[in-house]
Parts: C-alpha cells; sequence; structure tokens
C-alpha cells in the first residue's frame, strides 16, 4: 500500500480533573486512550462510537485544538506534535475540521464573504485582488449564490451554514477534511443534499476526509473504512463491507443491530446492551467493553485483548476481543 | 489609504443595514421598557444641558458676591446663592460637564484595562488567569470607596486624580464580567475554526471574541458611569477631588454642609443633582441589560 496521509501511532488524550485545596491534578478523564490508525489518500475513514467515546477528541487531537498527551500524528511524513506554534499555523492549511453545529461555527458579525475572504487572508492563499474572486467561485463550489456573499449568517438555514463552513474549510486548500459529526444536527433531506456535496468535493478535489459520526446510515454511504470505538480505544476496525457484513467485536454487532431498518417483515436480532458507558474517568480493567458484554468471561476482565485478525476475516480487519473465533457463529445478521 | 476609508465606511454601513433586524429588535426592547426609556431620556438632557446649558446662564459660576450671600430660591436666583453669594443654579449647570466628564473617562480608562486583563485571563487561562484574577480580588476586597479615597489620597487632590482613583476602582468589575463571557465565548466552534485556518491569538481576540462580548461590556460600562459619579462626588465631598472654587457637585454639597440646618437649599440643590444623574445612568443600565438579554429577565 501507498503512504499513509495521516499516521496516527498510539494517542492519549487525558483532560486533567483538577480539585482539592490548590486545585491539584487529582485525576483524568481518558478521552482517548491510546489508539493507533492510518488514513489514506483519498479514502473516507469513519470513527464511529457512542457519545463520550473519544471519537471527536481524536479529531480535536490531531488538530491539537486540545493538545494531546502522548503520541505521534504524522501528517505526510512530518510529526505534528514535534513543530513549534508558528510551523503548526502554516501547517495548519492542510488539515481543516468541519464542525457539527452550523450555527455555533460561524462568526455571527461577519458576513459570509468576511469569513471565506479572513481564511484565505490568514493563509495567504491567492494575491489580494484575486481574494473577491475566489471566494465567489468557493461559494459557487459548495451550492452559494454569490449575491448571498455580504449576508450574515442568521439569514441562512442550517443547511445553507454548513455549506459555508465547507466552504471556509476549503478555501485553505486542504488535503484532510475531518468532519466531526458534520452532518448530524441537519434533518435528513439535507443531510442527503450535504453528504453528497462533500462525496463530489472528494472526487473533484482529491480530498481525504475522516469522517466523525455516530450515524452508521451515514458512515455506510460515505465511508471506505470504519473504526469502531468504545471508551477511548479503537475495538475493531476494517473496510465499510467486512464491518457491516461480517463485525466481529460484541460491540460493532450491537451497534449494527441497533440499525432501524425499514422493513417491518423482516425479522431482526436485536442485541441490546445494558447499562450505560462507563466513566473515562476510571474505565474497567481488562477489556473496557466487558461490564456490558453478554459474552464476557474472567479472562475478559483480567486481560485486556490486543487488535488482531483471524483468518476468516479479510485483509486489514481487525478486532480487539478475546473470542473472535468463538464467537465468529453467533448472529451478526442486520 | 481613502479608498481603504471609504471601503471600511460602506462596510460599516452595510452591517448596520444588515444586523438592523436584531438591532431595531432591541430599540423596541429598550423603548418598551419604560425606566429605561426615562433613564435614557434624562441621559441625553444631562449631556445637552452640560454642552449648551453654560451659555444660557445669566450669571457667573465663579463671581463673588457677599452682599447677596445664601439667599433663599427666587425668580432671580432659581436655587439660592451659596455662602459666597453665587448663584447656586449656575453652578449646577456649569458643574453638570465636570461631573459628566469625570464619570465619563473615568469609566473609559477603566473599561479598556479592565477589558484587556479580562480578555487575556479568560482567553489564556492557567497561570496568567490565576495572577490576573486574584489581582482583581485584591482591588475587590476593599470598599470602592475606600480604595479611590486611597488613591486620591496617594496622589493628591485634583481632577485627573479622580479620573484615575475611580478608573483603578472599576477595573476589577470590567475584568470579571468580560472573562466570563470570553470563557463562554472560546469555547464555540467559531473560534476553534478560526483557530485551525492558522490564526494568530491577537487576530482571534481582536476580530473574533472582542465584537462578540460588547453588549455586556456596555452595559457594565453605563452602570458603572454611576457608580464612578458617585464615587468622584464623594471624593470631592471629602476634599480629595475637584477643589473649591470648581462647581462639582460633591465639592458644592461640602460647602453647604455648614449651613445644613439654616439654608438647606445650599446643599440640597447639588445633592438632588447627583441623585438625578445617578438614577439616570442606573435606570439606563438596568434596562440595556435587559434588552440586550432577553433571556435574563422576561415579563
Amino acid at each position: 500500500m501507498t503512504q499513509p496521509l495521516l499516521k496516527v501511532e498510539d494517542l492519549k488524550l487525558y483532560f486533567p480533573i483538577k480539585g482539592g485545596f490548590f486545585g491539584r491534578t487529582i485525576n483524568h478523564v481518558k478521552a482517548v486512550d491510546g489508539i493507533s490508525f492510518e488514513v489514506y489518500e483519498g479514502e473516507t475513514l469513519s470513527i464511529v462510537g457512542e457519545s463520550g467515546c473519544g471519537k471527536s477528541s481524536t479529531g480535536r487531537a490531531i488538530l491539537r485544538l486540545d493538545e494531546p498527551t502522548v503520541g505521534k500524528i504524522y501528517f505526510d511524513g512530518m510529526d505534528l506534535l514535534r513543530l513549534s506554534k508558528k510551523q503548526l499555523r502554516k501547517k495548519r492549511k492542510d488539515i481543516q475540521i468541519i464542525f457539527q453545529d452550523p450555527y455555533a461555527s460561524l462568526n455571527p458579525r461577519q458576513t459570509v464573504s468576511q469569513i471565506i475572504g479572513e481564511a484565505l487572508e490568514i493563509q495567504n492563499i491567492v494575491p489580494k485582488e484575486q481574494r473577491k474572486a475566489r471566494v465567489e467561485e468557493l461559494l459557487e463550489k459548495v451550492g452559494i449564490a454569490s449575491y448571498q456573499q455580504d449576508r450574515y449568517p442568521h439569514e441562512f438555514s442550517g443547511g445553507q451554514r454548513q455549506r459555508i463552513g465547507i466552504a471556509r474549510a476549503l478555501s485553505v486548500e486542504p488535503k484532510l477534511i475531518i468532519c466531526d459529526e458534520a452532518v448530524s444536527a441537519l434533518d435528513v433531506s439535507i443531510k442527503a443534499q450535504i453528504l453528497n456535496l462533500l462525496k463530489k468535493l472528494q472526487q473533484e478535489l482529491r480530498l481525504t476526509y475522516l469522517f466523525i459520526s455516530h450515524d452508521l446510515g451515514v458512515v455506510r454511504h460515505i465511508s471506505d473504512r470504519i473504526i469502531v470505538m468504545y471508551l477511548g480505544k479503537i475495538v475493531e476496525s476494517g473496510d465499510k463491507k467486512s464491518i457491516f457484513e461480517n463485525p466481529q467485536h460484541p460491540y460493532t454487532k450491537a451497534l449494527l443491530s441497533a440499525i432501524p431498518v425499514p422493513d417491518p417483515e423482516k425479522e431482526k436480532e436485536r442485541i441490546v446492551l445494558k447499562g450505560d458507558v462507563p466513566s473515562p474517568i476510571d474505565p474497567p480493567a481488562g477489556c473496557r467493553f466487558h461490564t456490558r458484554c453478554p459474552f464476557a468471561t474472567e479472562l475478559c476482565r483480567k486481560q485486556e485483548p490486543e487488535l488482531r485478525s483471524e483468518s476468516h476475516m479479510k485483509e486489514g480487519h481487525m478486532a480487539a476481543c478475546h473470542y473472535i473465533h468463538e464467537l465468529a457463529s453467533t448472529p451478526s445478521k442486520v | 489609504m481613502m479608498s481603504q476609508n471609504s471601503d471600511a465606511i460602506t462596510a460599516k454601513t452595510k452591517a448596520a443595514a444588515v444586523s438592523d433586524v436584531g438591532f431595531r429588535a432591541f430599540i423596541r426592547r429598550l423603548r418598551k421598557n419604560k425606566t429605561a426609556f426615562i433613564g435614557g431620556c434624562a441621559i441625553i438632557f444631562f449631556i445637552l444641558v452640560a454642552i449648551f446649558g453654560p451659555f444660557l446662564t445669566v450669571h457667573d459660576p465663579y463671581h463673588v458676591d457677599y452682599t447677596n450671600k445664601l439667599l433663599t430660591p427666587s425668580s432671580e436666583h432659581w436655587f439660592g446663592t451659596d455662602h459666597a453669594g453665587r448663584d447656586i443654579f449656575t453652578r449646577i449647570i456649569h458643574g453638570t460637564s465636570i461631573t459628566l466628564f469625570i464619570g465619563f473617562f473615568s469609566v473609559i480608562i477603566g473599561m479598556v484595562i479592565g477589558v484587556l486583563l479580562g480578555i487575556i485571563s479568560g482567553f489564556y487561562g492557567g497561570i496568567i488567569d490565576t495572577i490576573i484574577m486574584r489581582f482583581m480580588d485584591i482591588l475587590l476586597a476593599f470598599p470602592g470607596i475606600l480604595l479611590a479615597i486611597a488613591i486620591a489620597g496617594v496622589l493628591g487632590g485634583s481632577l485627573g486624580n479622580v479620573i484615575i482613583a475611580v478608573a483603578i476602582f472599576s477595573i476589577p468589575s470590567f475584568a470579571r464580567v468580560v472573562r466570563g463571557s470570553t470563557l463562554a465565548l472560546k469555547k464555540l466552534e467559531y473560534i476553534d475554526a478560526i483557530k485551525t485556518l492558522g490564526a494568530g491569538d491577537a487576530r482571534i481576540i481582536f476580530k473574533h471574541i472582542l465584537p462578540n462580548i460588547l453588549s455586556p461590556i456596555i452595559v457594565q460600562a453605563t452602570i458603572r458611569m454611576a457608580y464612578a459619579i458617585l464615587t468622584a462626588s464623594g471624593l470631592s465631598f471629602l476634599g480629595i477631588g475637584a477643589q473649591p472654587p470648581t462647581p462639582e457637585w460633591g465639592a458644592m454639597l461640602n460647602d453647604g454642609r455648614q449651613f445644613i440646618f439654616d439654608y438647606p437649599h445650599v446643599a440640597l440643590f447639588p445633592g438632588l443633582a447627583i441623585v438625578a444623574v445617578v438614577l439616570a445612568f442606573n435606570l439606563f443600565g438596568d434596562g440595556l441589560r435587559d434588552a440586550l438579554d432577553p433571556k435574563l429577565k422576561q415579563r
């Protein structure tokens, strides 16, 4: 395989909990706890999981919006975590992010053309005289008419705002775009439009997406490969087909069984998980999923499973469970 | 340069025109609020008096005339005369600009410093935040007037020093309000977005945070005006502010103090003037807060 565009190695992001008399750090929230993965040029890699599993924190750590505790993040072969603040600011143009909330992601006091123009100005993408034309071109690309460019964000709908957010991300000509729940706040028809726009842009501009979502339907539509996270760890990863048709980890199976099927006649095996996600402050020992796993044994409570592949799994498909082989015969149909 | 200027102006007018929806709604809310409306009108009245009043008075505020001292109010001397025979009405009119000047400038100075400290504190957090805010706590721990007395006492009594003293004691209130707003704002995604684009801290602070926390700053400034005027008058009353024969209201109040039993009008009218101005700013400030933040108080 080719050189990965983004390579994350043993990334950990801990948030300190301050307390006590002098505000000492008394504990950590282990939002991301040692994950490694690669993203290849031109593909869409999705990270899925419940809320609080660390998928958004992973995205923010890659952008260094939250400083990772340990780990290495190679982008184009360069370790992002070793860049100085100044170098990082230059490098930032290569990785952009599209946010979840289209109402919070645009400055309410800037017009659309100011928002995009400022992005061009910061990274000095095009000479000053050409900026106006470039702004119009970008807006057109995402489906905003140029006569709307002097309007303020509150004059647009959620879907239009999300398009503006996309235009802003595109303005600095990035190689990788992190879509952090980019369509979760939109209603279904708008969601489909935005997803198709993202797909179209990917083909046109050879973009790479790191797509963070909890919506498996969306993920199925857009992904090439999928990573499933649970409590700050990767529990399963593989190409879309393997994950959806041949899930190995009990957690993945449970997630997939929760997708609604638009066919009342179809018999469906539903795996309902008990309880809540344990606290990321003090995650369970051994396999983190053992508190909710219907198949957990003594081994799961004691020893943490590694990501591994078995003979019946496709190349590149890995799961972190002690009993992949034994559970292979349990129902997993969706 | 010219074209840039005119560009900026057209951009501004455009902005005003487009954000009119929000602005008009704000004015509507403000006008519905009767107390704020009264306060606002009173402030405008005082400002007009400060500017045009001195040209309309017939007496000289500094003219000493012992033959006419301590006259009670009459058609010639509306508010009577003081112990040196000066017309109190004229002195109050001339004092309006001094009072507003002290209030305005001390609040502006306190605001600029307080906003800067608050924004830095909220934006950077950590040890910088701790140092700045603990220092503000120290300032807040003193009663305001006591702190102002101490500062004015150290610097010596003069109008300029009163402004500095009042400015210093209004810094912490601005710093606290701004820090809180900054903390809330910097969690919003558009701040992250602009950071991801590679913007420097100065751009984020001045272009993206400051314009969005203006409303609490304006409210704070209006309410602080009342405190500043009151404190400045207090300092003058105690003799460490404006020095006689300046027609400063606090100093005039002090002049009348000795005759309060026999000739109460000498102290009464400057006192009423102070009350009226302070009340106007307080009413307007409260109304402004309700109008800018309708979530806070809905009736």
